[in-house]
């Protein structure tokens, strides 16, 4: 397999984005993309788009072909990737796997999203479906909040987590989103707030859930030789990508504490990467819930199962800690528009690890210059994680 | 349906999507429910039982499967209370959803109903009963023990 790189990394401004369309909003992220890539869109090959509300939550089935005219790229291989929330990650490995194979020499990884065109109710029988409709949905109304509060039910009754130690991740996350302006939710929370906030889906309340967001993220990837051509600086290689999936029933589940895709993918990867999780020196890991933070921690192995609240009661994942965590506000402050998240992970992990992140308050320390990124789909139906090196 | 955007915009056409999802495969399980059986496939070739009751099996790929009873009786896993609904269960209560464990080991999703909030604990045994749902169609639920 050859080798391949990040040589670009473009991010749109995450929030309500009422101002632009799908295509607008994705030339955000692509423009300054290409630039930092020092390429032209003539010049990509082969474009994998993350997105999966096209003709649900947004008006354009065919978000691959409006985007890739709207940005000057057509004319390359074209796909659209749908791994639910997990879609970015499934079109960067699409993106990877072209180059790794020796088939194309530069690509384009693109994640866009727009979920605030229709009303909230409309929204959360859109990701309510998602899962096994027949099953799950059709009599029972299950919602994307309820699938993950099952978890954080279960967790809660076996390791004694509480909804304080839940609150927690959503305080760490809002405190450095308000640091990062392309977040959307820029507003320091307390656990009180936390606990406070409405009930959606118990035990999980309004602030234990991530917004609905709009939002464009995308990166270039290039081969050792298209690096040198293009006369790159600083490539963020790829070392590792491990992917798994989970039952569309929940039901099918051997149990509700720690989603098994995770374990698998985050074992894939380092095996790939031949790395230890006690090597790298931060992540972005899938907090779509305050509870998904904690699974996290625990099925990609930062600690034991059942001592993920440890590590945030000692602000263990904060800078300064043993490993910071989602220094870019997460899911949970920066937003979640799902199609983009997993491209948005991989550019914060190329920002932090050629320390240019704009904002030094949030610039995690490196010493092995590794970071990881876990993007769940689904309430653990689809996992991959990403593991990037400098 | 009222405007979201507080941004200049146009409206897209409005199409309405209803699917006729076949049970053609199922239907002893949907009609078992309005005589209150609530019914799984059980896989001859490999024994595997399984819920929700696939024709296939998943195991091992037989399509030699039976349909067998199941048992009533469910111990709580996990359950969540869901209070903000999608839109086409905005006419209901807030209602809880449960996942349950048989005796026959597979593992059942549904509504739990007749306890308080504050009652339901995990490892809380119920029992499992087919019923016909407020929309008039065929559903199952948890339900304490002593409900007939």
């Amino acid at each position: 397999m050859k080798k391949v790189a990040v040589i670009g990394a473009g991010n749109s401004k995450f929030g309500v984005r009422n101002d632009v369309n799908i295509a607008e909003l994705a030339f955000e992220a692509v423009k300054p993309c290409l630039e930092d890539a020092n390429a032209a869109a003539k010049d990509i090959q082969f474009v994998a788009l993350g997105s999966v509300g096209a003709g649900a939550w947004y008006e354009e089935l065919l978000p691959a072909v409006v985007t890739g005219e709207y940005c000057g790229l057509t004319g390359a291989g074209l796909v659209r990737c749908e791994a639910a929330c997990a879609s970015g990650s499934a079109a960067f490995f699409t993106a990877y796997s072209a180059i790794a194979s020796g088939q194309a020499d530069i690509t384009m990884a693109l994640g866009v999203e727009k979920m605030r065109e229709i009303d909230n109710a409309t929204s959360m029988e859109w990701i309510g479906r998602a899962g096994y409709y027949m099953w799950e949905f059709h009599n029972f109304g299950m919602t994307f909040p309820a699938y993950y509060a099952m978890y954080a039910t279960a967790h809660m009754a076996k390791f004694g987590t509480t909804e304080e130690d839940l609150a927690l991740v959503a305080v760490k996350n809002h405190k450095y989103g308000s640091m990062n302006p392309n977040a959307h939710l820029q507003n320091k929370v307390t656990v009180d707030d936390v606990l406070s906030s409405m009930v959606i889906a118990s035990p999980l309340k309004l602030y234990d859930c991530c917004p609905l967001t709009d939002g464009a993220s995308a990166l270039v990837l290039a081969s050792e030789e298209k690096v040198k051509e293009l006369g790159i600086d600083t490539p963020i290689w790829v070392a590792g990508i491990g992917y798994s999936s989970g039952t569309a029933n929940l039901s099918k589940r051997p149990d509700f504490v720690g989603l098994e895709s995770s374990v698998s993918a985050s074992k894939m990867a380092h095996k790939m990467a031949n790395t230890a999780p006690d090597q790298l020196d931060f992540a972005e890991v899938h907090d779509c819930f305050t509870i998904a933070e904690i699974l996290a921690y625990e099925d990609i192995g930062l600690c034991r199962k059942g001592e993920g609240v440890k590590l945030l009661r000692e602000g263990q994942t904060e800078i300064g800690g043993k490993i910071p965590v989602n220094m870019d506000g997460g899911l949970k402050a920066k937003g979640h528009p799902i199609g983009a998240t997993g491209c948005a992970m991989i550019y914060e992990l190329t920002k932090q690890l050629r320390e240019e992140t704009v904002e030094r308050s949030r610039q995690v320390p490196l010493k092995n210059y590794i970071g990881l990124a876990h993007n769940v789909g689904g309430t653990g139906h689809y996992c991959y994680v990403t593991i990037l090196r400098r | 349906m009222n405007v979201v955007s507080s941004m200049p915009s146009i409206r897209s056409r409005e199409i309405k999507i209803v699917h006729d999802i076949p049970i053609n495969k199922t239907l002893k399980f949907w009609e078992g429910l309005k005589q209150g059986k609530i019914y799984g496939t059980k896989c001859i070739k490999c024994g595997q039982i399984q819920f929700p009751p696939n024709v296939d099996c998943a195991d091992c790929l037989s399509k030699e499967l039976e349909w067998v009873e199941l048992s009533n009786e469910a111990e709580i896993e996990t359950f969540t209370h869901v209070v903000v609904r999608p839109t086409t269960f905005l006419q209901q209560r807030p209602y809880t959803v449960a996942i349950g464990k048989l005796k026959e080991g597979v593992k059942v999703l549904a509504w739990l109903t007749g306890f308080r909030l504050s009652e339901i604990k995990v490892g809380l045994k119920v029992k499992l009963v087919a019923k016909i749902g407020s929309e008039g169609t065929p559903t199952y639920e948890f339900v304490p023990l002593e409900q007939t």
